[in-house]
């Protein structure tokens, strides 16, 4: 790790402030961020914690019924406050990783990294939900832009995310064997009006909507309204874990096992 | 009722108080006066020339003490081989020049090209990047069979080719295997790939260089599994230091597997570099560092073919190997494809004519050599793939195909070269028999399938031959080195001992489990026997711990020490009873004379050997230390018999271990607490070799698999619970505590079962797969039902 100057603001104002130094860098739980910079693939001059900003942390329900979840909050604070509120995003934050990985990393910091692998895109996509910055509200699906690429400008901070919360939810994960992050992961969220259907870990774009499953899922919400879909192996990622034909394959068993989890 | 100390008591590990409460003294603990640290820049392309190392900038960084490169090495011997294997022809094995720091060319990703030493770890990194490189690219040679097609790009350019040796064995037979072949009423042809491994000890490699100015000492300390090995290596041919003048020091180690074993560059570094500085050097390897310089293990490319006659009876076994040696011959690497692999062909069976072919060959990769097993699992692994795509092509029982063939009269003497001297192969495979419930299968399947998965039973024997091994013989082989073991006993005034071994514990429970051998020859309490090993300076020339040899060879030196000690203590005991000799009995810690009631205490004799006052000073020396040498008279053959039971998810390829046995015959056992956590430990690697692990390389030579998030360890969660059993023991015949070694038992045996499962577990499915390469992976396991 290369020497850098680390400020922990205690507001957003002024962590935005700290941000404007020169090669300045927003530190959330740092699970990606630390382990690049201990390896020198990462050199930040300036780490600015956003540990200490208390206005970024926990989670309410707003007047709409969204739930409202600090961008600071852990994956493990997520899980604790979600349980009854939103038991499918409370199982997803309650198997982020370890539990070392889940009491530091942050959903902010997940979702202003959109690692194609990462289990919070999905269900930020799926739930339709707002990602909050300190300067507006994104809609999940303008948020998501590929692999590690968001609509964040430099500077913006993730303060917050709304999340709607579905009449029926689940996330299914098919992990990684060695990282055990999710080799695919999809997350079904059921609607009153429609059903949103998000897949992690299996396209080279990151994480993405499976609109055929949605339109089929909203007629007919069952395993079975999947099974005359067939998912291409186009643009799928195809490593030394498995090829882009077998992530085709597990997007959609992934998806009849969210939907049958939904009851 | 079991015993509760002593030989066959469950003692519990002494060392595990240290070790589970921080308490352990490992390397990276010691830290010494005036210590400096370096830092390797090391290369990041597999094969290149290297034209140009300009070290000035990072000379003149903070804190930097001094930058050194190949040049600095150039009167310096480079890293020697400890194993010359003859090629079928009769030749030596080609051997290249394995320099400390690259000289000319790198030759993996990895290779050391320039050291900084600095006066913190920090400073020398920092430096390092400032070292400017010009290597000219070479086109990377990693496939093995294109590594020796006529015109390949060369590993080392002044080798004739990137063949180490082409190796038939037994080359006289050949011809007779081929014939038996042509008279075979059937031949089942299976090729497959041992996959290459990175042996993960939790501990990565340390060494730490010292030299004392005033006597001109060296000093090494160092993660390894064999210290003494070390010093004669680097000493001798190295850095030309004679053993009185340099200590080597392997004090706590977290695990080796083998891959400590080795003579690394980077000890010969910290030990040079601190004579050159006179100041102490310190190297700790990151885990980074460790999947690309620690030598990797495995990494066979076979075909083999068994022939059976009309009686399903085997006649003869083919094999035709590639064995990947990386970029240089690595301490044991030539021994591993050879001498521990085609000597174990035969397996638990009768076959009459075998005939094994190896070719080992270069590749611009990290070195392979010895990992947990070497060679016995590449051997039994595809043995037992064989015969078991046999017994599904002959449409007959995989256990009856196997039990028909068994040897089933000892001693044995294989057509490869070895003789086993106890087994019972049939009892170990009724005994597993017994844990599986084999009958109860049925109705679990179709529990199975009521969830849609398939579920399949695996089963496989195996045998290995550990206690390593008789000098002459593996002189004969091409050893470079004795195989023998030493152990000196210190008994001390009031009557507690010290063993000094050179038998390394590195997660094996020596200190405790020695113990338990000399404190129930004498009848005393285990707490007073100490051991100390690992310290070239207080222990007598030992050959180290691999090859599950501590007990077998190690603990039979001690044995011997004892019993040297016992019969001088009955002299001492027959002259303060004023009684002979021949008459004096040990039991419980007591001497007492045949048919009498007198006695005298073990602590009563070991006083009067250092305070002889009523002594027989004229016929015996004061004192009661000895020292033993024990060369085994052959190896020793563990085997057994184990079974897997699995469920594959035929959506997802996931296979989910429900069950594994191991029924072994470790012949006697000295502590079955510890023999069943190696048991343990050696299934959770096999059965990781077999689902998880594998180092994998692009056509580049870059190790794509270079971490922990894509290099897949088995964790707990991915095992079940395992019944082991290690009561069906057939003594050895030939040590004196009729032992056989149970370090790698697991990890040999476990693979093929978990694979032959998995195949009985789709083809019952109704898919007409007959092999998958490991890892078997949800993603290979899918492609294969899917292909």
């Amino acid at each position: 790790m290369y020497e850098f100057e680390f400020k922990r603001p205690g507001t957003i104002a002024d962590a935005v402030a700290a941000l404007g130094a020169e090669e300045a860098q927003l530190l959330g739980g740092g699970q990606t961020l630390l382990p690049t910079m201990k390896q020198r693939l990462a050199a930040p001059a300036v780490l600015v914690s956003l540990g200490g900003v208390a206005e970024m942390q926990g989670v309410c329900t707003d007047d709409a019924g969204r739930i409202c979840v600090g961008g600071a909050s852990t994956h493990a604070a997520v899980a604790a406050a979600t349980a009854d509120s939103y038991p499918a995003l409370s199982h997803l934050a309650g198997h982020i990783g370890d539990p070392a990985v889940r009491n530091r990393g942050t959903i902010g910091g997940s979702l202003a990294n959109n690692d194609p692998a990462a289990c919070y895109p999905a269900a930020v996509l799926a739930s339709g939900a707002n990602v909050v910055t300190n300067t507006r509200e994104i809609a999940a699906d303008d948020f998501f832009e590929g692999m590690f690429t968001t609509a964040l400008n430099d500077g913006e901070i993730i303060t917050e995310v709304k999340f709607p919360v579905p009449v029926a939810a689940s996330y299914q994960k098919f992990l990684q064997p060695a990282s055990r992050f999710a080799l695919t992961g999809v997350f079904v969220a059921k609607f009153a009006g429609a059903v949103r259907v998000a897949v992690t870990g299996a396209s080279e774009d990151g994480v993405f909507r499976w609109s055929e499953a949605e339109a089929a899922l909203s007629g007919n919400f069952s395993p079975e309204a999947v099974d005359g879909l067939s998912v291409s192996a186009d643009g799928m990622i195809a490593d030394m874990h498995g090829s882009a034909a077998y992530r085709a394959n597990l997007v959609k068993v992934m998806t009849k096992r969210a939907v049958a989890a939904c009851g | 009722m079991p015993k509760d100390s002593g030989i066959g008591a469950s003692s519990k590990r002494r060392e595990d108080v240290r070790f589970l409460t921080g308490n352990g003294n490992y390397t990276d603990d010691i830290n010494l006066h005036g210590q400096t640290y370096v830092h390797f820049l090391r290369s990041d392309v597999a094969h290149g020339r290297l034209n140009k190392v300009d070290t000035s900038v990072a000379a003149e960084m903070p804190g930097v003490v001094r930058v050194f490169t190949g040049a600095d090495f150039e009167g310096v011997g480079g890293l020697p081989c400890g194993w010359q294997v003859t090629d079928k022809h009769g030749n030596p094995m080609q051997e290249p020049a394995h320099p400390v720091l690259a000289q000319g060319k790198v030759r993996h990703v990895g290779d050391p090209i320039a050291a900084v030493v600095a006066e913190t770890a920090a400073q020398a990194r920092n430096a390092a990047e400032a070292i400017e490189l010009d290597i000219e690219e070479l086109p990377a040679v990693i496939d093995m069979k294109e590594a020796v097609k006529e015109g390949a790009t060369k590993v080392h350019d002044d080798l004739e080719s990137n063949l180490c040796y082409d190796w038939g064995f037994v080359e006289e037979n050949k011809a007779a295997v081929d014939a038996a072949f042509e008279a075979a009423a059937h031949v089942t042809t299976l090729e497959l790939v041992n996959q290459r491994l990175v042996a993960n000890p939790m501990e990565p490699r340390v060494a730490v260089g010292d030299y004392n100015r005033s006597t001109g000492d060296s000093t090494l300390y160092t993660t390894s599994q064999n210290p003494h090995v070390i010093r004669l290596l680097m000493g001798a041919f190295v850095l030309g230091i004679p053993e009185h003048k340099l200590r080597v020091v392997a004090p706590d180690v977290g695990g080796g597997f083998g891959s400590k074993i080795f003579h690394y560059a980077e000890e010969a570094f910290c030990t040079f570099a601190a004579k050159a500085l006179a100041r102490p050097v310190k190297w700790t390897s990151s885990r980074s560092e460790a999947f690309i310089s620690d030598a990797h293990g495995r990494d066979h490319v076979t075909k083999i073919q068994l022939a059976l006659d009309a009686d399903n009876n085997f006649t003869a076994l083919r094999t035709d190997t590639y064995a990947n040696m990386g970029a240089y011959l690595s301490t044991f690497a030539p021994s591993v494809p050879t001498w521990l692999h085609g000597t174990l062909m035969a397996g638990n069976y009768k076959t009459p004519l075998i005939y094994v072919n190896v070719k080992a060959v270069f590749t611009n990769t990290v070195a392979v050599d010895a990992y947990r097993g070497a060679g016995r699992p590449e051997a039994t692994y595809q043995l037992e793939r064989v015969v078991d795509k046999a017994a599904r092509e002959l449409g007959v029982d995989p256990i009856a195909l196997r039990r028909q063939n068994f040897i089933t009269e000892f001693p044995y003497a294989t057509p490869v070269a070895v003789e086993y001297d106890t087994g019972d192969y049939n009892a170990t495979m009724d005994k597993l028999l017994e844990m599986v419930d084999r009958d109860g299968f049925d109705a679990r399947a179709a529990e199975s399938a009521k969830s849609g998965k398939l579920r399949g039973f695996g089963v496989n024997t195996y045998i290995e031959a550990c206690g390593i091994a008789p000098s002459a013989l593996v002189g004969q082989l091409g050893a470079r080195a004795g195989l023998y073991e030493s152990a000196t006993v210190r008994v001390n005034a009031t009557g507690g001992l010290v063993v000094m071994t050179g038998s390394h514990s590195h997660g094996q429970g020596h200190e405790t489990a020695f113990p338990q051998v000399v404190a129930d020859m004498i009848g005393i309490p285990e707490d007073m026997v100490e051991v100390v090993h690992g310290d070239t300076a207080n222990t007598p020339m030992g050959m180290g711990t691999y090859g599950s040899r501590s007990l077998a060879v190690g603990g039979s030196a001690i044995v011997r020490a004892t019993e040297k000690i016992i019969n001088k203590a009955k002299k001492i005991a027959a002259h303060l009873m004023e009684a002979s000799e021949g008459d004096i009995e040990l039991k419980d810690g007591q001497f007492t004379v045949a048919g009498t009631d007198k006695s005298v205490a073990w602590g009563d004799v070991t006083l009067a050997a250092y305070v002889p006052h009523n002594y027989p000073l004229e016929e015996l020396e004061p004192g009661l230390e000895e020292t033993a040498f024990y060369d085994p008279a052959n190896f020793t053959y563990p085997a057994g018999a184990y079974a897997c039971e699995v469920e594959v998810d035929p959506d997802t390829g996931k296979v989910t271990i429900c069950s594994f046995a191991a029924a072994d015959d470790f012949g006697n056992v000295v502590n079955p607490m510890i023999v069943e956590g190696q048991v343990h430990g050696g299934l959770a690697q096999g059965i990781g070799q077999a689902l998880l692990e594998g180092a994998v390389y692009d056509e580049n030579g870059q190790l794509l698999s270079a971490s922990y998030m894509d290099y897949a360890m088995p964790r707990a969660d991915d095992l079940p619970s395992f019944q082991v059993d290690h009561s069906c023991a057939t003594p050895c015949t030939h040590n004196p505590l009729g032992v056989k070694g149970c370090g790698e038992a697991g990890a040999i045996g476990s693979p093929p079962a978990v694979v032959n499962a998995v195949v009985d577990a789709l083809q019952r499915g109704g898919h007409n797969v007959t092999h998958i390469d490991m890892p078997l992976s949800p993603g290979r396991v899918w492609q294969a039902m899917n292909d």
